[in-house]
């Protein structure tokens, strides 16, 4: 087997004594969709932070490539090429879509420095079309969009930062079903790009339509990693549950 | 909408139409009483120019989603200091202690604000306060006359050509403002935080920074706009900038920038500035008296200020 993308060994995190992530074992692999399940409180996002250089892990190792890696801070993180893809969108409305595609990276020109913008809007139209964002114009503003175009450009813009990771936070939790089934396209075409996924999603259904692997949370304890072809709903269900 | 016109948002031009439409109006009605004279517009620009200068330092501010109560006693304290300065050394180092008085006073707002997260009204509110009492205690409620011409000349009430200084101030202030708001990252970093500070910030962008800067801006501009009101008049009083502050934020406002950031326009602003200058001296010409120019005033920026502002589909 070729080696991970990202590792996780032995990562545990506790806030003050409370143990928030008893011990977690997890790899990541280059072109594909690893799904993280759980209850509320079962260290989801606790995890996605960790490894977004939000919060440093209390002991354990995150590899990646092979040799041991630590992020001080979120910038760290996007350095080495993991972008992550929030809950709340993290856009900002008022502004074009191709000033969001490039937010904090903006491209500029000439002697003066000034705004490369009929780069950043050739560019961003290129991205969507490849990705298939359907939106009116990479010139509209965010607010002008829909959930799931909105939810479209956030992730084509982590991957179009991404070199390596890309983590998702309960991507389609505010979509209706049609737009759902679009950004699940979205993300199924990202295997293409020889990116690895971590998918956080409440919908079993979704995880099994995406994900290659499941990795199932049990407050903050890592109850099992399944292959989705390997298992059953009701089989995840009872490792979420810890009904039987 | 058609698709040509999709992304314009028709209440950013709202400011503009308003301009011509009062220029013409008081083309027609005051035709006789001077209005179009290129001496009359040229004044009119000449007393815009210290809040226009300030308009464009404040639609940084408002764009980043933050706002500068204090610009008013920044004007005073500046202009004082640099006319104080004045009376034993050369001008150009009068011009560096204005400027860097402001400087000073946008650094210190700045790190409250960004650094000591504190909001921006209320430390804009309490340095406002603060300094226009320095400005009073400074010279004990006296003005300072300045006599060096060529500083009288080049900040106040020479020309080139023809043209007032005060043009060529607001001109150079309006340009460069325009650029760096539109055309920078920088610039693009303003209206991110402004819009959204929490993606700003996740996206990498250092939001303190641009907090501070845009306070800094701010300052520095109303510092400009002391030295301006000290080299027309010829010398520095407490009560400079005293009622400029509810005109500048007019001015930003009705020009299609919004307060609560994320949106602005230095080009709007300019014509803002114009339109309440215009304003003025339109009402003056007609005869109104004080108060009524003050209630016309009142309810045309409302009226502007509805217009601009009313938010599509929230």
């Amino acid at each position: 087997m070729t080696t991970p993308v990202l590792a996780l060994e032995g990562v545990r995190k506790e806030f003050g004594g409370v143990v928030a992530i008893e011990r977690i074992d997890l790899e990541l692999h280059a072109g594909e969709i690893v799904a993280l399940v759980g209850d509320n409180g079962a260290g989801k996002s606790t995890l996605v932070k960790i490894i977004a250089g939000i919060h440093p892990p209390t002991s354990g190792r995150i590899m990646m490539d092979g040799s041991p890696i630590s992020f001080p801070n979120p910038r760290a993180a996007q350095e080495h090429g993991i972008q992550v893809v929030y809950q709340d969108l993290a856009l900002a409305d008022q502004q074009p879509v191709y000033m969001n595609m490039f937010l904090g990276s903006e491209l500029v020109t000439g002697p003066f420095r000034r705004l490369n913008r009929k780069r950043m809007i050739a560019e961003t139209e290129t991205l969507v079309r490849e990705l298939d964002v359907r939106i009116p114009s990479a010139k509209a503003t965010i607010r002008e969009l829909s959930g799931g175009q909105r939810q479209g450009v956030a992730i084509a813009r982590a991957t179009h930062r991404a070199r390596k990771l890309v983590l998702m936070d309960e991507p389609t939790a505010a979509l209706g079903v049609a737009e759902t089934m679009r950004v699940e396209a979205i993300i199924r075409s990202l295997k293409e790009r020889a990116l690895a996924i971590l998918l956080i999603s409440h919908s079993l259904d979704q995880v099994f339509r995406l994900a290659d692997r499941i990795c199932v949370l049990r407050h903050g304890v890592q109850i099992g990693v399944k292959r989705s072809s390997e298992t059953s709903s009701n089989e995840i269900v009872a490792m979420i549950t810890g009904l039987a | 909408m058609t698709s040509a016109l999709r992304g314009i948002d028709p209440s950013r031009y709202v400011v503009h139409v308003g301009f011509l439409l009062i220029f013409a109006l008081f083309a027609v009605v005051l035709k006789d009483d001077g209005f179009l004279t290129s001496t009359n517009l040229l004044n009119i620009a000449q007393q815009t120019a210290p809040v226009t200068v300030m308009a464009v330092g404040m639609v940084f501010v408002f764009t980043a989603g933050e706002i500068d109560l204090s610009i008013g006693s920044v004007v005073a304290i500046s202009a004082l200091i640099a006319a104080t300065v004045m009376r034993e050394y050369a001008w150009p180092l009068a011009v560096v202690a204005g400027l860097g008085t402001g400087i000073g006073i946008g650094l210190l707002n700045g790190a409250l604000v960004a650094y000591a997260r504190l909001p921006s009204f209320l430390v804009t509110l309490a340095t406002m306060g603060l300094l226009a009492g320095v400005a009073r205690w400074l010279t004990n409620l006296q003005s300072v006359p300045i006599t060096q011409n060529l500083f009288n000349n080049l900040f106040g009430a020479g020309r080139l050509a023809g043209i007032p200084s005060l043009v060529f101030w607001t001109v150079a202030v309006v340009g460069i403002g325009h650029f760096i708001h539109r055309e920078t990252r920088f610039g693009a970093h303003v209206h991110a935080t402004g819009d959204n500070a929490r993606a700003a910030r996740a996206i990498g962008i250092r939001i303190e920074q641009v907090r501070l800067a845009v306070l800094v801006i701010s300052a520095t501009t109303a510092a400009l706009a002391g030295l301006l009101y000290a080299g027309r008049l010829h010398g520095a009083r407490y009560t400079l900038g005293e009622t400029d502050l509810l005109t500048v934020i007019a001015a930003v406002i009705v020009g299609g920038t919004h307060l609560n950031g994320g949106i602005g326009t230095v080009t709007g602003a300019l014509i803002g500035s114009l339109l309440m200058g215009m304003l003025n001296n339109g009402l003056i010409l007609m005869g109104l008296s004080v108060s009524e120019q003050m209630m016309v005033r009142g309810l045309i920026i409302l009226a502007a200020v509805a217009l601009t502002l009313r938010e599509p589909n929230r």
